[in-house]
């Protein structure tokens, strides 16, 4: 039996250095994750890069994976909290395997469970620094989905996070519409990924996109977009630049 | 053979004159009452069969499950008192993830036997627990090929290559050690363990209905431990009924 009068557990750090406990900025961050809707099923892109602050210092991150048999989860933010929620979800889809009862979690339940997991560590004030991308198809119906950091959950015919939201979601409500072809919707996912190319300073020129349809997951090798670095505009660009002296 | 143990017997923390525990031998006897379960350990995996003897005509064919996934690359197969099987599935698949959460790698068949061994031998050492009346035949597929063990209630467990609990685990036994397992693919491994020992082994006297429950991990389902797929499982029930029916017609 304890009878020492009772203490904070070890591990618990006193005042202001109990915040070193919760997740206060990301570190190794992802950038844009851009997925549409297509007539067999969902296309999602992101490039592989892995950036430390403003250093562009990992250049083969993979932030697509599959989950299960029907979902593919996208993320951009913090690598680490996606390892991490790659690893619950793993646990998810394993004890779902074990019931061995015929059915399988599809897009829509793996989409709920991760907006509980990430509302419920915004509630707490450590939250998973991300921005997650959840598309699938089961039994023929597609979904599309996404889930911030904060919670924030819906669903729509095409989605993006982070920079994409901006500067890809505006070519898409333009150009996207319901069963593009497989060749369309990856030339619409190409010209969304080379404008932020262009744009973000976060991306890198390489990329996969990942397509899961009713049979399965495929996901592409690595390859680079094709660059137009002529224009007119980006001749002596300060031309026309007003200086203080 | 069964000697009476008075006085010595009613808690399972009192040893007898002769050094035996008799709550644990008990324990043992239920599993004894039990449908038959088989596993044998062939060349490329390893194959797991029950006899679930139907106790209602109104059950749904199918439910019932005998034979749990404790992960993706192994399975158990319980025999006796069904709930406390369910409570020690359980313990394995906790222990299971857990190993898999702090290593980073599926957990290796003997390290599960153990816990899943001392985890039955715990329930053995205190007077207010009573010991599991169920008997595991576990099988799994890891870096060191497949393996085979099987747990007593006593917290018991050993490492085999052909291993029967149950009623007819003496008949089973017999017939297991004629086969040369380590020739045989899961593949034909299937159909004898349905052939030899279940419809060979089964009562018809005694227990009119049963149902077959086959389970295998093996290169053929990718080291993943699910149930024998419906066709191989067909094969195996109708190799079996020709068999029994050639035996019967001498």
């Amino acid at each position: 039996m304890n009878f020492t009068a009772s203490k904070q557990p070890e591990n618990c750090l006193l005042g202001p250095e109990s915040d070193s406990q919760r997740t206060l900025y990301p570190y190794v961050t992802g950038t844009s994750v851009v997925a549409l809707k297509y007539k067999d099923g969902i296309l999602m892109a992101a490039d592989m890069g892995g950036s430390y602050g403003s250093t562009l210092r990992y250049k083969s991150v993979e932030r697509m994976k599959p989950i299960g048999k029907h979902s593919l989860l996208g993320a951009s933010g913090e690598i680490s909290d996606f390892q991490e929620i790659l690893k619950y979800l793993d646990e998810l889809i394993l004890y779902d395997n074990m019931w061995d009862d015929g059915n399988s979690l599809g897009p829509k339940e793996v989409h709920n469970y991760l907006t509980r997991v990430m509302y419920n560590r915004r509630n707490k004030f450590n939250p998973l620094w991300n921005s997650l991308v959840l598309g699938g198809v089961k039994k023929g119906e597609k979904y599309l989905g996404t889930v911030s950091m904060i919670g924030v959950n819906f669903e729509d015919n095409h989605v993006a996070t982070g920079f994409g939201n901006h500067l890809a979601r505006p070519i898409l409500r333009q150009e996207w519409h319901e069963n593009l072809s497989f060749e369309d919707g990856v030339k619409l996912l190409e010209k969304c990924m080379r404008v932020l190319l262009y744009r973000d300073r976060s991306a890198i020129n390489k990329l996969q996109i990942a397509k899961i349809t009713e049979e399965g997951m495929t996901i592409s090798p690595p390859y680079s977009l094709k660059t137009y670095w002529e224009f007119a505009a980006f001749e002596n660009p300060t031309q026309g630049a007003v200086g203080s002296w | 053979m069964s000697s009476i143990g008075t006085g010595y017997d009613l808690s399972v923390t009192t040893f007898s004159p002769d050094g035996r525990v008799f709550q644990i031998e008990y324990a043992a006897k239920a599993v004894d009452n039990s449908g038959t379960v088989i596993g044998i350990k062939c060349k490329d995996g390893i194959v797991l069969g029950v006899e679930k003897l139907i106790a209602s005509k109104m059950m749904l064919p199918g439910s019932n499950r005998r034979i749990h996934s404790v992960h993706r690359h192994s399975g158990m197969a319980v025999a006796g008192l069904a709930a406390d099987g369910r409570q020690i599935v359980a313990r394995a698949k906790s222990e299971a993830t857990n190993y898999q959460s702090v290593y980073g790698e599926p957990i290796p068949v003997k390290e599960l036997a153990e816990r899943v061994a001392s985890y039955v031998h715990l329930c053995t050492l205190y007077w207010w627990l009573r010991p599991f009346g169920c008997g595991i035949i576990l099988g799994g597929y890891d870096r060191d090929g497949p393996q085979l063990y099987m747990v007593e209630p006593s917290g018991i467990s050993y490492r085999y290559f052909g291993a029967a609990i149950g009623k007819g685990k003496q008949a089973a036994k017999t017939e297991i050690e004629k086969l040369k397992l380590s020739e045989m693919t899961c593949r034909e491994g299937v159909i004898e363990v349905a052939k030899i020992s279940i419809y060979k082994v089964h009562d018809e006297a005694k227990d009119k209905a049963f149902e077959l429950e086959m389970s295998w991990v093996c290169d053929e389902s990718k080291q993943q431990h699910q149930k024998v797929p419906d066709d191989l499982l067909e094969e195996a029930k109708v190799a079996a009924r020709t068999a029994l029916e050639e035996m019967d017609a001498d």
